[in-house]
């Protein structure tokens, strides 16, 4: 498998039709489906908005981050602060201000992350995230263990997350947003000069590109981002812990990006809406005789895990691209 | 804080930070010879825990306990390393976190399925039980020191094993070059197997040690793995003096933070590791 066709930058015609339909069927969603199948629907949405900015530094930049959750959560734990405890605030400013805030946390901690490579790079990511972790964990001001409860949804005229269809269409609104953004972004002199560090980094450099900028305006900006989703996803469920920054989030956003195909941002969507939708089948799971296979869904998705990393490496795409070239040389 | 207690803290870090050793020296060694990032080394420290309960419920020695134990999971660091890790030597660090991240819900469920979800206690062996007296209500357990004791020798032997023996010769010549070492005819399969294996069993002997102080709870490698991998990258990737070194500076900053900073024990060793990385990106003892 040649590295373009498994890097796809491009979608096919076919892709970007299928890409509108699924657009289609999910504005008509909530008017066919149970509040409560649309709230899960909307939950996607918001992972798919994270795992697209992890993309950015996976796909895209060539950047494995281990600790991406920790900027999802501060963003969340933003909104929990700037929520007082009886009225609802305004998203007008807590919403900039929430991402503000991860895009910070992600400047100053990648200050420190970017100037490592492979492994360590994937390390430190981790163990930063795991200081953002137990920083919130630790201190009872900060919410503690148990996390903080956000009594009231922001608000603010016509967008009143409160009412829960609103909520649904501003997050696929943001969702759209997002990817049409992060889509002009990637074929940007920008974007082109992150995938050229993908490539090659020290060609980059000898070009005379300032790769640590690159890579620290990059971070920042994922980092940014995961706090869009990090704030709705506060919003919408009315409650942060500091599970939300755990190892576990961070490496189930790494795997919803290996599922649906990295460096395009559509992939990040389809492997979002794959991993959940999974995870919440294998956690259904019923129990036969004495053993409650839902319970142990962990092992179920920890075996998922391995053979897709052992027989699919490159994602659902990549083994779709697989047979299909399979089958084609089988033609000739 | 006057002698005594300071003579406490000064063996408690010391004891935690050779614990840390045996841990980030498996992971180091896994990384800086076969290429691999392992996630799931975590879980070798929880299996070892969790061995070390239920063996010495079975059999009523903690002594006899480990050493079965210690066969047990080299055993299965074997079968492991020959079913799964091997075919991930050259493959992309993001094929392997993932595939050792899928390994950690694994292990977590068949721990679940096999000892359940409880939380334990190790009792510490009637000859190892004693304290020893340093003040009039002041004293420090000679279990700790044994857990220390223990860590030096294994760390002595795993530093003559490396740089005195001829088994030690060939892992650091399969490390420094694999293909010349492999048409020298020396069989660096073989010794990939034996570092794996060697590395799940200083994992599984920490915490198979570590059980009758820390509890045994679900979970418990998570935390233990993420400060590994502050001290592999303190150290440098694939430096074993690195790691010692590191393990016991983390040690030291975890230990008396908490004793003398405690609103921000828990970030300092985080702060150590930027402050080196400002420093050393690649860590004090980069090979």
């Amino acid at each position: 498998m040649s590295a373009a066709k498994a890097h796809l930058e491009q979608l096919p015609r076919g892709l970007q039709v299928a890409l509108a339909l699924g657009l289609l069927a999910l504005l008509a969603f909530p008017f066919v489906a149970t509040d409560f199948s649309a709230q899960m629907a909307a939950r996607m949405m918001i992972l798919a908005i994270f795992a697209m900015s992890l993309d950015l530094l996976q796909g895209v930049t060539g950047l494995v981050s281990l600790g991406h959750a920790a900027y999802f959560g501060l963003a969340g734990y933003a909104l929990a602060f700037l929520t007082p405890q009886g009225e609802a605030v305004s998203l007008w400013w807590t919403l900039p201000a929430a991402v503000a805030a991860s895009a910070l946390g992600a400047l100053v901690i990648g200050f420190f992350v970017v100037r490592t490579h492979g492994i360590y790079f994937i390390m430190v990511t981790m163990a930063f995230a795991q200081m953002v972790f137990f920083l919130f964990f630790d201190n009872k001001a900060l919410g503690g263990s148990d996390g903080i409860y956000i009594n009231f949804k922001p608000a603010a005229g016509v967008f009143d997350l409160e009412n829960k269809r609103v909520f649904y269409y501003f997050t696929l609104a943001v969702l759209v947003l997002v990817y049409a953004f992060l889509r002009r972004l990637l074929f940007s002199p920008f974007g082109r000069a992150l995938a050229g560090i993908r490539v090659n980094e020290h060609r980059m450099r000898a070009m005379g590109f300032g790769t640590f900028g690159y890579k620290l305006a990059a971070f920042t900006l994922a980092g940014g981002l995961a706090g869009l989703a990090g704030y709705l996803w506060g919003a919408q469920s009315g409650y942060v812990n500091p599970e939300l920054m755990g190892f576990h989030m961070s490496a189930h956003a790494i795997m919803m990006v290996i599922l649906g195909g990295t460096g395009n941002f559509a992939g990040a969507i389809v492997g979002a809406f794959a991993f959940e939708s999974l995870l919440h089948a294998f956690k259904d799971l019923p129990a036969i005789g004495g053993f409650d296979t839902g319970k142990h869904w962990q092992l179920w998705m920890g075996l998922f895990i391995v053979l897709v990393v052992v027989f699919a490496p490159r994602g659902l795409l990549g083994l779709l691209d697989r047979v299909l070239r399979r089958k084609e040389r089988r033609d000739e | 804080m006057d002698f005594a207690n300071f003579l406490i803290q000064l063996l408690n870090s010391v004891q935690y930070g050779l614990l840390l050793f045996m841990l980030a020296a498996g992971l180091t060694l896994i990384f800086g010879i076969m290429g691999v990032v392992n996630l799931a080394h975590g879980s070798f420290y929880m299996l070892g825990a969790y061995l070390a309960w239920s063996l010495a419920a079975k059999t009523g020695s903690l002594a006899l306990a480990i050493v079965l134990g210690t066969v047990l999971s080299v055993l299965f660091g074997l079968v492991l390393e020959k079913l799964l890790f091997r075919h991930f030597y050259h493959r992309d660090h993001l094929d392997q976190v993932l595939l050792t991240f899928g390994l950690i819900y694994i292990f977590e469920e068949m721990r679940s399925i096999l000892w359940g979800d409880n939380v334990h206690g190790v009792p510490i062996p009637q000859v190892l039980s004693a304290s020893i007296p340093l003040t009039d209500n002041l004293s420090y357990p000679v279990y700790r020191l044994f857990m220390s004791g223990l860590c030096i020798a294994l760390a002595i032997g795993l530093y003559l094993l490396i740089s005195k023996t001829r088994l030690g010769m060939k892992i650091r010549a399969g490390a420094f070059n694999h293909e010349m070492t492999e048409a020298l005819g020396i069989n660096v399969k073989l010794i990939h197997a034996v570092v794996f294996a060697l590395g799940v069993g200083l994992a599984t002997i920490a915490g198979m040690i570590a059980s009758p102080i820390s509890s045994v709870y679900p979970n418990m490698g998570s935390q233990v793995l993420i400060m590994c991998f502050v001290v592999v990258v303190i150290g440098g990737i694939g430096s074993v003096r690195g790691a010692l070194i590191s393990a016991l500076l983390v040690g030291l900053v975890d230990t008396f933070g908490k004793v003398l900073l405690p609103q921000v024990a828990g970030m300092l060793v985080y702060m150590l590791m930027a402050a080196v990385l400002l420093w050393k990106p690649e860590g004090l003892f980069k090979q």
